[in-house]
């Protein structure tokens, strides 16, 4: 498979959000604006990109019975890697995603594309597949971040067009299980046209 | 087997204590310049650097910053806070030497958003600009005071309100050396937990 098709299998035909469903935990919770959404969407996306890469050039080294162990570490450590970097030079949107940065170690998207994908695949595939999965999962979390923020506050990522109060449940979590279903029923269908 | 797992952890570990060095620096400076921007926010100008004090009250350790202007003190940077809907909610809050409260800034809070979390902006926020303690009556109106709640988030006024309270009894302690009756914001939950209003439930989040 080419290198270009690794990535946009990602996007559209793997899109984490919209068809392997994976990860609902931060896609529901951190969506509350576009902005936060794509925050996150980029946070996980770094962390599947380097993981990918350090799990597909260790993994032949590594005993098949404590891959789960090894995996998790590797994946912490760039999680943490990624929080000292982020309470650094972007402290307001680390504050906004506070826990949901330490949870993208038990993200199944990442342990899901190391045992699926780095681990018998090229350090440059594998970069590859996590750059895809990393972009569909950010497109996916901002267009559902957007959504949201337009229905719920009247903004789009950050700048206010309607005055007052949105419909406020759009903000809380059943609005966000009210988006997601729908925005699926939207992707599937589009994808099933082309 | 162990070897393999030993040698990815000794990697790992070695990998953080480098960017934890290298990162050090700029997260202080980064908490740093939140602490001195939120100074600056709800106090008059000053002269010089503010200069940082703790007080003892009720066997806790209370942090505030003094500033001087024209060589005299000119007002006190309060750190406080009270237990909000969704966790604390903390503010620093700025006192002038005459116990006005003159600007207050949301140093942390994790209320809900589009609700609670409403409390940053300045359509509540500016009810506590120059406020006097002794003609504005510190509550909200719900419970007979003088502060419009925010709407269907009744638990963060509150909160907000009470950690202004806190800030006014340290100040009172600060400058009578006292002690100040700080209250717990926990004081009321009972009342709170019965009023809790369906709209704010909690988004529960759970590991995957």
């Amino acid at each position: 498979m080419g290198k270009f098709r690794l990535i946009t299998k990602g996007l559209v035909k793997e899109n984490p959000t919209f068809v392997l469903l994976l990860g609902m935990c931060p896609t529901l919770a951190t969506t509350t604006s576009a902005l936060n959404g794509m925050g996150m969407g980029l946070a996980t996306m770094f962390v599947l990109v380097l993981s990918n890469m350090a799990i597909s050039a260790t993994a032949p080294y590594i005993p098949d019975k404590v891959r789960i162990p090894s995996y998790i570490v590797i994946i912490a450590a760039f999680v943490t890697v990624l929080q000292f970097i982020m309470q650094a030079y972007t402290p307001a949107m680390y504050e906004t995603l506070g826990l949901f940065i330490p949870l993208i170690v038990v993200n199944c998207i990442v342990l899901g594309r190391a045992e699926a994908f780095a681990n018998k695949n090229s350090v440059v595939d594998s970069a590859c597949d996590g750059l895809g999965i990393g972009l569909g999962f950010t497109m996916s979390l901002t267009i559902l971040g957007l959504v949201r923020e337009i229905l719920g506050s009247g903004s789009a990522f950050g700048f206010k067009f309607i005055e007052g109060d949105g419909i406020l449940a759009f903000v809380l979590a059943p609005g966000a299980f009210l988006a997601l279903a729908y925005l699926i029923v939207i992707f599937r269908k589009i994808t099933k046209m082309n | 087997m162990v070897l393999s797992l030993g040698i990815i952890c000794l990697v790992s570990s070695g990998i953080l204590a480098v960017v934890y060095a290298l990162t050090k620096k700029p997260i202080e400076a980064a908490a740093e310049k939140k602490t001195n921007d939120a100074i600056m926010q709800v106090l008059p100008a000053f002269d010089g650097q503010p200069e940082r004090l703790s007080i003892e009250a009720d066997g806790k350790v209370y942090e505030y910053y003094q500033v001087m202007k024209d060589g005299n003190v000119s007002g006190y940077a309060i750190t406080a806070a009270a237990t909000g809907f969704g966790g604390p909610v903390s503010l620093m809050v700025g006192v002038t030497s005459e116990g006005i409260v003159y600007n207050t800034s949301v140093l942390s809070q994790s209320e809900t958003p589009g609700l609670g979390a409403k409390c940053t902006e300045p359509s509540f926020a500016d009810q506590f600009k120059n406020l006097d303690p002794a003609v504005t009556r510190l509550a909200v109106k719900k419970d007979g005071g003088d502060i419009d709640a925010i709407t269907a988030s009744t638990i963060t006024s509150r909160a907000y309100v009470n950690a202004v309270n806190n800030a006014l009894a340290i100040f009172k302690a600060i400058t009578e050396g006292g002690d100040p009756e700080v209250a717990s914001g926990t004081s009321t939950a009972s009342d709170q937990a019965t009023e809790t209003c369906p709209a704010e439930t909690e988004s529960a989040s759970t590991e995957e």
